[in-house]
């Protein structure tokens, strides 16, 4: 069981998808798929708790070897990453138990197929592998975009599957460039090569910069960032949710391949363009925030600057820093969901003016108290974990070459970001309605309340375990910034025999 | 032989790319499918060329490097999953909106 610990964040969702498919009704499904990310939250806490040891744990599939099968490499970010995407699961498909799911086919199938692609993308460790996971998520993903149908649903979905497949076709063209130069198509085997003369350096360049493209269109840097905002912000709101980590796929996709195949070979690749583009992302951003005329809308934009505050780091990437960006990426990607959560939450219960900003009939009061808590993490300001993820961002990056810009940018946007969620949170929370016909808010169900309170509790949460938490991040961060230690834990010493479990 | 299959992308890929650039759906989608056989093309040289050459490995004999054709057939797979499903959503943007542009009904 524990050897094969590292296949089960995949296998169990697919399993469940598998399960839906076969029984139809929705009672059922329901049950099948809570069961499900209750087990696959399980199995990723235990992951990363075994994980936490230091080892890599390399899982060959079908016990051929790396580099001529595939194998799941298991550090501590992905560890993290897979029960990062299992808490996210379990509160989004709660939120959706309670009604949502109802509103179009095949809801559950595709929601588990969906975190299959995602816990795959965080733990393959060859690059094919890792386009097809890619693949795996975007189909779910254009699938749940459009559930529960409406024009703007439909609109939204065609920009998006239409640029995601450019971006799956460079980034085959990336591999294949990769394979016919380096002759493999495993990350730390490629690294391994690179090292090695008597490749075609130049044509290995251009290739992971392809690659690096396409990490960054899933991403959302700014020249390619232009289809997020109306896509999240179209979604229905527990699918928007779900989506607030697939950016975050791109980004330790950069990481990773930044810290194992770029940094010993090429380190000048990213150097320059990336911080550039990452801090007109966040001014992009930040003025989208002011444009917003949803809530839903808001979040997509806040979405899009927490992606372009994180994606500062691979160009600057040392340990402090990355420590520093696994912490805000973690809480980031909570903080966003949980506001998307907000959102479904003030939209039903304001009836038919939904989360537009305008005057409607009232929230509850614990409502307008999550979306204060969530707009004050978000925004950045103390107590919550926005703001602590913001300072470790700040300090960490003041050191690097463009340090005073990065502090001046990251700011600036702050600012503007509260003042759009200040200006908008009151009249949607307390600007009374035209017509004096005081409605009782609509009443909430338990699913919704608890999904949403889960996610919003992390806000607080995560900034009173700051300390464990950042110890943790150092810890994830320095073992990631090895890469020696990567390529020799996945293709092992030349001559010891290969099996699966655990190896130094 | 190389020179004949580096023409073919490229042709491939710039009407690929010429049709992508269009504003109704269904060039759109035409110009993925041709920018995906480009790509499927490409996949399939990056294990060199060779001629009448089996992809099994055995004693003496010259073989094709096995790899890419598994890699085509499995980008093949997802290229033309993914196509079917743009295919539906186009007419579904046509049927709701009655319009077949890229952003549909985005004035009216």
């Amino acid at each position: 069981m524990r050897a094969h610990l590292p296949i089960l964040p995949i296998l169990i969702p697919f399993a469940a998808a598998l399960l839906q498919m076969a029984c139809t009704r929705l009672a059922w499904q329901r049950a099948i798929g809570l069961a499900a990310t209750v087990l696959l939250l399980l199995a990723c806490i235990w992951l990363t708790a075994l994980s936490d040891d230091g080892l890599l744990r390399v899982y060959a599939l079908g016990d051929w070897p790396a580099p001529y099968g595939i194998v799941l490499v298991v550090d501590r970010l992905a560890a993290m990453m897979t029960l990062l995407c299992a808490i996210l699961g379990l509160a989004t498909l709660l939120y959706a138990s309670a009604g949502f799911d109802a509103r179009g086919q095949h809801f559950h199938p595709l929601f588990q197929l969906q975190l299959v692609g995602l816990c795959g993308a965080f733990l393959t460790g060859d690059l094919f592998n890792l386009f097809v996971f890619f693949e795996v998520m975007l189909l779910a993903s254009y699938t749940l975009l459009a559930h529960g149908g409406g024009l703007a649903r439909t609109r939204a979905g065609i920009s998006y599957v239409v640029l995601n497949l450019i971006g799956s076709a460079l980034f085959l063209i990336a591999l294949g460039l990769l394979y016919g130069t380096l002759g493999t198509l495993n990350l730390a085997d490629m690294a391994s090569r690179l090292a090695q003369p008597g490749h075609d350096a130049a044509l290995a360049r251009l290739a992971f910069a392809l690659l690096i493209a396409v990490f960054a269109l899933k991403a959302g840097l700014l020249p390619l960032s232009f289809w997020l905002p109306p896509t999240y912000g179209a979604a229905g709101a527990p699918v928007a949710a779900l989506f607030a980590i697939m950016t975050k796929v791109g980004i330790v996709a950069i990481l990773r391949v930044q810290a194992v195949a770029l940094a010993p070979a090429m380190p000048d690749l990213l150097a320059g363009w990336l911080t550039t583009l990452a801090l007109a992302t966040v001014v992009f951003a930040a003025l989208g925030a002011l444009t917003a005329d949803r809530l839903r809308a808001l979040a997509a934009w806040l979405v899009l600057l927490s992606a372009g505050s994180l994606l500062l780091v691979p160009a600057a990437a040392d340990e402090r820093v990355v420590a520093a960006a696994i912490y805000y990426l973690l809480q980031s990607t909570l903080t966003g969901a949980a506001f998307f959560l907000v959102a479904g939450l003030i939209a039903v219960q304001r009836g038919d003016c939904g989360d537009d900003f305008r005057a409607g009939p009232p929230t509850t009061a614990w409502v307008k108290l999550a979306f204060l808590v969530v707009a004050a993490s978000a925004a950045g300001l103390p107590p919550f974990a926005g703001f602590v993820g913001k300072l470790m961002l700040l300090t960490a990056l003041r050191q690097t070459e463009a340090g005073t810009a990065t502090w001046i940018v990251l700011l600036g946007a702050g600012f503007l970001v509260m003042a759009a969620l200040a200006r908008q949170g009151c009249i949607l929370l307390w600007k009374p309605p035209l017509e004096r016909t005081p409605q009782p808010a609509a009443a909430v169900t338990w699913q919704r309340a608890t999904a949403t309170l889960l996610l919003v509790a992390a806000a607080p949460l995560l900034a009173i375990l700051a300390g464990p938490l950042s110890d943790y991040a150092q810890r994830t961060a320095s073992q990631l910034q090895t890469p020696g230690a990567y390529v020799a834990g996945v293709l092992g010493p030349p001559t010891a025999a290969t099996s699966n479990g655990a190896r130094r | 032989m190389e020179a004949l299959l580096a023409t073919a992308i490229a042709v491939l890929t710039a009407c690929g790319v010429f049709l992508i650039l269009r504003a109704r759906t269904f060039p759109v989608l035409l110009g993925l499918t041709l920018l995906s056989y480009a790509v499927n093309l490409f996949l399939f040289a990056s294990g060199r060329l060779h001629l009448d050459a089996p992809p099994l490995i055995r004693a003496g004999a010259s073989y094709t490097d096995p790899l890419p054709q598994a890699l085509v057939l499995t980008a093949i797979v997802i290229g033309f999953g993914m196509t079917g499903y743009l295919a539906m959503l186009a007419l579904r943007a046509l049927a709701e909106s009655g319009d077949d542009h890229v952003d549909a009904g985005k004035d009216s």
